[in-house]
């Protein structure tokens, strides 16, 4: 297993290579990138901030869980911080496991807990000049 | 006791700043600590009421009891991928 969250540009090959040995039949990637518009509006890039010193954890935790279900460790999971341009990757996830199904859960099951617990905040640049922060997602179990 | 505060995203462009330190009374909750630096200034009045917090590191209720010396963050909804 392999987590990492930090400024450096993440390569898909890299994080693939991390990932699978000869039990595996099923090696899974995914990658979550800039996209060139949101809600009808042209944008230009996007800075990632984080709580670097939590975030880590909770990275490490959501892949442990993922690995958990899916019988496998064959795990890596990079996710970018700083300013990104449209089209660079921002989210890498690759899973190895001997049959297809387990790779695909796993691999949801991440994206879907970065979402809702990685402490990541996107600042949405568009190409008019201005920016914004995005809404996001609550985590469970934060609420008083 | 002393408390540090971590402002993060949407909430450390409200309050004008990333980090800063207050002394809170034995027994406050985060809760209590919230209450406190959104009565600091007027950036920090813009702060909501109940955010989700994060004592240590780790997320927690604004019931939780603060300790001396914790670092409690004030975190935006989060937006990752």
């Amino acid at each position: 297993m392999y987590t990492a969250i930090g400024a450096a540009p993440i390569r898909a090959e890299d994080v693939l290579a991390r990932v699978g040995d000869d039990a595996d039949g099923a090696v899974l990637l995914f990658l979550g990138r800039v996209r060139r518009e949101h809600e009808g509006r042209r944008v230009h890039g996007m800075r990632y901030d984080t709580y670097q010193a939590m975030a880590g954890a909770v990275l490490d935790a959501i892949a442990r869980e993922a690995a958990e279900r899916a019988g496998s460790d064959h795990i890596a999971v990079v996710h970018r911080t700083g300013e990104l341009a449209v089209g660079e990757i921002s989210v890498a996830i690759a899973v190895a496991t001997p049959h297809r199904a387990e790779a695909y859960e796993a691999s949801r099951y991440i994206i879907e807990q970065i979402k809702l617990r990685l402490p990541v905040w996107k600042h949405e640049h568009y190409t008019a000049g201005d920016s914004r922060w995005l809404e996001g997602a609550v985590p469970p179990g934060s609420a008083s | 006791m002393q408390v540090h505060f971590l402002l993060f995203a949407l909430y450390r462009d409200l309050a004008g700043t990333e980090q800063l330190t207050l002394e809170l009374p034995p027994g406050a909750t985060a809760r209590d600590a919230v209450d406190r630096l959104r009565r600091t200034g007027p950036g920090f009045a813009r702060l909501p009421e109940a955010p989700v917090v994060a004592i240590n590191r780790e997320y927690a209720p604004l019931h939780a009891l603060l300790r001396e010396g914790d670092e409690l963050a004030l975190l935006p909804p989060v937006a990752g991928g």
